[in-house]
């Protein structure tokens, strides 16, 4: 299982490696952490004619965060965000969501930006970008842009990206203090795709009455997606049993899940349902 | 091309198709065939090195990625003199058998016990679970890095 | 004879290599001039193939050859049976390289040999293959319909049917009060081995000779099977075993690269080495464990076993393997397992299918045997009301009643007995351990959101396959001794506990013993391997054989030199003395003597598995809150190694009753081709595992009292788990009845009992 041969650059600059990238007719990839991208070449899945190594390039490893949110550099690998303090507060649903993702050695080298583009619809990092409406900034030949993450994810490893373009940074909005929310998944092994998983937080008023609601869902169908009728049912309710048992009902009733080798259909929508119980009666408390 | 980068305290210089692994430029380039390839996608740990301290799976690395980093195999964390400490204690709780997994065992144990020496067993067992034994079961591999947790205690040192 | 290091628990000689990464496996070895190979598979589960043509991938720089069926001019030689060798099975054997037909995705086509793996790898699109589907499948019962023949001379897609028989079970069920049937089917998985298989060649074009790195588990064997197929007399031939990492009764057997390798080396006159890859090992490695029992279970009213008869079907895979019959025979002449079962009549068939072959995996038929008579057992103590304790009480094989015969396997007139044990003193000694009447208090109960059950399962392991083992000793310049061993080494500790034995044996300080050299046929003139737990009840009683033979050697010496009789001569640690005088033990180096053990019988070790889990019942998650496993084994040489043999073993099972899962779609594509999707026991998986070892019945048939120990741990954890999973899930009348018990299954199983119950 040898990787195919390729060209390998490892450019000074952002603008060298879009040039760069630019240069091979949508036949280069960029390199970050190549966690997933380096299997999919052992397996010759992938086979680019060039890789664009991006750990030259400076300022894509740091976390930044101000009133506006929480900046993850493309190149913040998931041990930086887990070792990161600052996050239990500025954003404690990604440090929930990233310590289920990999192992050890892989979250030493696996990235941000590598996750998000390699658009596994059971990884943690596009659920939660997802999930909490984050923001893309990339940098093609024309410049940067942003794309919002709804119109960033389009399906099984399928991003908005353009052969030319790459990630820089992923912005998640500002987290307010009493935001509530809570993360579940369900694996066969630590460590492994999630057969299921739930990304919930939802903004209580004084009275505890739901607003907000943001219900996201990975490694069941196609994509990671947001579950908007599940979103509807914990919106106005105060998250009593009632409504948890609404909302998870809701969550199971809107997935598209399809048998495979670890889990049948039926069994990934009860799952859903499940975790989202869970995922509230966690936020709840 | 030309990568140079240290190996166990010293100064390689390999010229290497971009493709290689750093994996296989440390097994054949350099023959330090204590590094083990069990899997080449990522998921079994035997590979495991140190690259700049921390633990990675050198299959998922190439060989020009190491360009200018530190990178400590098995070999580099053994002496002819006598087993470490580390080494001692999985041969005291027999944490191995066949061998095969055991450099990446050793490697990722010694990552972990670097930086966290007081670690319980669950986070033991969390930071293991992304190595693969098949003999052992692993409840030995747990219990020789715990016991070998105090090692690691006093300066750092092995 | 001394027992200083026997029974103690020895660290390990081997470790001093392995844990400084200095081991020696194949694919350490690169030696001047080699050449990779790269083995093109079939993509197609089945077809003819009209035409391989290379022409293109000769271009490629770095190609050096590629090597298809029509290098062969005899055309490619067939793989020979090694256990079960009979006539039945010759249709169904398999050539070491497809020529007319391929039968399963992953069987090989054509051999690049290129400058690197790498080259090797890309040339393989390269090559133009042009094959006519055939309908393929991958169910037993499709096979059963045959009309799709792999075989079409054979006319059949059965290769064999076992038939076991013990008394007369029609005129006892016909009698019996009760009897209970059931389906139930064990999941394909395998003995995946962590360092895949390889195979070096080199090739002496002057002397004629050939020397194989990479050998394992049966060199000997494979080297009989190699010189006849490649026309080179044995002594032409060295088989050379390096570190080995990890066996489980798959790494070892002939394989066809086993064949292609050293054909290569000496067609090109150039050393080449295959590499086994991961994705390679998952399609090519055998395969195991795929069964499916229709059984029927028939007891008196208090619970005592009258007789057990059916029909199990096996999947055998695409071809018959060198063993891969043994788990198809052994699945029903164990059905029993530790128990009285004075009637059985049990028919194994063996289904040929577009799938990988299969061989054997630790615990061969054992592991799948057990689930069925555990799950059996549950279920009848059930509908009696009766303990599932006292259940099993009753009807264990008591120490009065050995040597206890069992069921005999026609066509191969198998007849076998267990050697000796009270079993019901193991299953005791375990629910203590356990603390079974605290913890039954549990059994069935939802506390904090999951349901505990607790599962128990009674096993035996076979042991000790002869014919024979050899063991030779030689005295050292030094004065030191080194021991040969007709044994083989795949991880599991021989240097070790050889070395025990023999110290012990001549009564010497274990570091006298230098070496001890195994396997490798350069360094003994015969072995018989490593394979059913025989190495230290095989070669531990060669070896002392050998040593008392060696010892009569230097007293012949001894007195001598000495000028007294042999009688006299006392040999210490480094000396040899009598008639007041002495001399140093180097004085008598090259001095050797060989010995061996000739056995037909078997060693019965045995024991009791017991878990405590939880199940939490929406997510069908089982984790183990505490598992015991207690084996008497006769004498226990290293209790170090053997608590690792057992957990080793165990966890091992538990990844076939939890985790591990060879899948097929219907045409036979494979589905589960990376460790991604086969999944391995990691270590967070089953972490309160506990074993307690005993050996207070030695085996009567070998002089160590020893009895093979390797896969006790694996045999009962399917039925264990599974047990303790319907215990935990009764309230939703949950029973189990395949493995693996994946989440989802569980799940089903807690859905069909809700729905049920509602009406």
């Amino acid at each position: 299982m040898k990787l195919p041969p390729f060209e390998y650059a490892a450019p000074a600059t952002l603008k060298e490696a879009v040039a760069l990238l630019a240069s091979h007719g949508g036949e280069a990839k960029p390199l970050a952490g190549g966690q997933s991208l380096m299997p999919m070449m052992a397996f010759r899945i992938a086979q680019p004619s060039l890789l664009v190594d991006l750990r030259k390039l400076p300022d894509l490893k740091s976390i930044a965060i101000d009133k506006d949110g929480v900046r993850l550099g493309a190149m913040v690998r998931w041990r930086d965000i887990q070792d990161d303090k600052r996050l239990a507060q500025a954003h404690p649903l990604l440090q929930a969501a990233i310590a289920h993702v990999a192992h050890y050695q892989i979250r030493n080298r696996g990235t941000v930006g590598g996750s998000v583009c390699h658009a596994d619809p059971a990884a943690e990092m596009p659920g939660i970008a997802l999930t909490c409406d984050a923001e893309m900034t990339v940098m093609g030949k024309g410049g940067q842009r942003v794309i919002k993450a709804a119109d960033f994810f389009l399906g099984a490893l399928t991003t908005a990206l353009q052969p030319d373009e790459i990630l820089i940074e992923v912005k998640l909005p500002a987290w307010p203090a009493g935001r509530r929310f809570g993360f579940q998944e369900f694996a066969r092994r630590r460590g492994d795709f999630a057969m299921a998983g739930i990304a919930v937080f939802y903004d209580p008023d004084a009275g505890g009455t739901a607003s907000n609601a943001h219900v996201g869902v990975i490694g069941v169908g196609e994509k990671q997606r947001r579950l908007g009728k599940a979103e509807a049912a914990i919106n106005g309710s105060t998250l009593d049993e009632a409504a948890i048992a609404k909302a998870s009902a809701a969550a199971s009733a809107e997935v598209e899940p399809q048998d495979d080798i670890h889990a049948s259909a039926a069994y990934r929508r009860a799952l859903t349902g499940t975790l989202l119980e869970r995922a509230l009666k966690s936020a709840a408390g | 091309m030309t990568t140079k980068f240290e190996v166990n305290g010293k100064q390689v210089e390999v010229d290497v198709e971009p493709r290689l692994t750093l994996a296989d430029c440390l097994r054949q380039n350099l023959r330090l065939t204590g590094t083990h390839i069990g899997c080449e996608h990522g998921v079994c740990g035997a590979c495991t090195v140190l690259v700049n301290g921390d633990a990675v799976r050198s299959c998922l690395m190439l060989a020009v990625q190491a360009d200018g980093a530190k990178v400590v195999t098995v070999e580099g964390l053994s002496n002819d003199a006598d087993l470490t400490p580390l080494q001692k204690s999985f041969r005291k709780h027999h944490a191995l058998q066949c061998g095969f997994c055991t450099p990446g065992f050793i490697t990722t144990a010694h990552a972990l016990l670097t930086e966290e020496p007081d670690c319980d067993a669950d986070r033991v067992r969390e930071v293991l679970s992304g190595n693969i034994c098949r003999c052992t079961g692993y409840i030995s591999i747990v219990e020789a890095v715990l016991d070998a947790r105090s090692a690691y205690k006093k300066d750092g040192a092995r | 004879m001394k027992n200083t290091f026997i029974g103690a628990p020895m660290e390990r000689r081997e470790d001093l290599r392995f844990l400084r990464g200095k081991g020696t496996y194949v694919d350490d070895l690169a030696p001047e001039g080699l050449l990779y190979a790269v083995i093109l598979r079939s993509s197609v589960a089945h077809g003819r193939i009209r035409s391989i043509d290379a022409s293109a991938a000769l271009k490629i720089e770095g190609v050096h050859s590629v090597i298809t069926a029509r290098d062969m001019p005899d055309g490619p030689p067939i793989i020979p049976m090694r256990l079960q060798p009979l006539p039945e099975f010759k249709p169904f054997e398999q050539p070491v390289i497809a020529h007319d037909k391929v039968r399963y995705v992953g069987e090989p086509l054509a051999v690049v040999l290129a400058s690197s793996v790498a080259i090797g790898e890309d040339t393989l699109e390269h090559i133009a293959v042009e094959i006519d589907d055939l309908p393929a499948f991958s169910e037993w019962q499709v096979a059963a319909q045959n009309k799709s023949l792999l075989f079409e001379q054979a006319g059949t897609n059965r290769s064999l049917t076992f038939y076991s028989r013990k008394g007369d079970a029609d005129a006892a069920f016909a009698k019996a009060p009760y009897a209970r049937k059931e389906k139930l089917n064990t999941g394909r998985h395998y003995g995946l081995t962590m360092e895949p298989r390889g195979v070096m060649a080199e090739w002496d074009a002057g002397k004629g000779r050939l020397t194989i790195s990479g050998a394992a588990k049966v060199p000997f064997f494979n080297r009989r099977i190699l010189a006849k197929q490649i026309g080179l007399p044995e002594s032409a031939i060295e088989m050379i075993e390096n570190d080995v990492g990890g066996g489980y009764g798959a790494r070892g057997e002939f394989y066809p690269e086993d064949f292609l390798i050293p054909f290569a080396a000496r067609h090109v006159n150039r050393p080449v080495k295959w590499i086994e890859d991961r994705r390679e090992n998952l399609m090519a490695m055998n395969h195991a464990r795929e069964t499916e029992a229709h059984i029927e279970i028939a007891c008196e009213r208090d619970g005592t076993i009258i007789g057990l008869r059916g029909d199990v079907h096996t999947d055998m895979g695409a071809y018959m393997r060198t063993n891969g019959a043994v788990g198809a025979r052994n699945v029903v002449q164990f059905m029993g397992g530790p128990y009285r079962v004075p009637h059985v009549k049990l028919d194994s068939h063996l289904w040929m299918s577009n799938k990988t072959p299969v061989g054997t995996y630790r615990g061969p038929g054992r592991f799948e045997s057990s689930f069925y008579i555990e799950r059996l057992l549950d279920m009848v103590a059930g509908d009696l009301g009766i303990d599932r304790i006292e259940m099993r009480r009753r009807n264990l094989v008591t120490a009065a009643e050995q040597p206890y015969p069992i069921a005999s396997v026609q066509p191969t007139d198998a007849h076998d007995q267990y050697d000796s044990g009270e079993y019901s003193e193991a299953m005791n000694r375990a629910l203590k351990e356990f603390n079974w009447a605290e913890k039954s208090k549990f059994a069935g109960k939802l506390i904090d959101g999951k349901y505990h059950g607790l599962g128990i399962a009674c096993f035996v392991e076979g042991g000790a396959a002869g014919p024979k083992e050899s063991a030779r000793l030689e005295v050292n310049g030094d004065g030191t001794i080194t021991v040969f061993m007709g044994s083989s080494a795949v991880g599991q500790g021989v240097e070790t506990v050889f070395a025990q034995i023999a110290a012990d044996a001549l009564e010497i300080p274990m570091d006298r013993i230098r070496h001890v050299y195994h396997g490798s046929t350069t360094t003994v003139s015969d072995g018989y391997g490593a394979y059913h737990s025989r190495s230290i009840v095989m070669g531990g009683s060669a070896l002392l054989d050998a040593t008392e033979k060696f010892q009569a050697a230097i007293r012949e010496a001894g007195a001598k030199k000495l000028g007294c009789r042999p009688d006299e001569v006392k040999i210490g640690e480094d000396t040899v003395s009598g008639g007041g005088k002495s001399f140093p033990l180097a004085e008598l180096a090259g001095l050797t003597a060989e010995g061996a053990f000739l056995n037909k019988k078997h060693t019965y070790s045995y024991g009791t598995h017991i878990a405590h889990v939880t199940v939490d019942a929406k997510l069908g998650q089982v984790q183990i809150l505490d598992y015991v496993v207690v084996q008497d084994v006769g004498r226990a040489i290293n209790p170090l190694t053997l608590r690792g043999q057992i957990i080793g073993s165990l966890v091992q099972g538990l990844g076939g009753a939890m985790l591990e899962h060879l899948q097929y779609d219907e045409q036979g594509q494979f589905l589960t081709g990376s460790l991604a999707d086969y999944l391995l026991p990691t270590a967070t998986d089953f972490p309160n595992l506990r074993c307690f070892v005993t050996d207070d019945y030695p085996s009567p048939i070998n002089p160590l009292g020893a009895k093979g120990a390797g896969e006790g741990g694996i045999v009962a954890a399917g039925g264990v788990m599974a047990n303790a999973v319907a215990n935990a899930l009764s309230s939703f009348g949950a029973q189990p009845r395949r493995l693996p018990l994946s989440p989802s299954y569980i799940w089903e199983l807690v859905q069909a009992g809700s729905r049920q119950a509602a009406e």
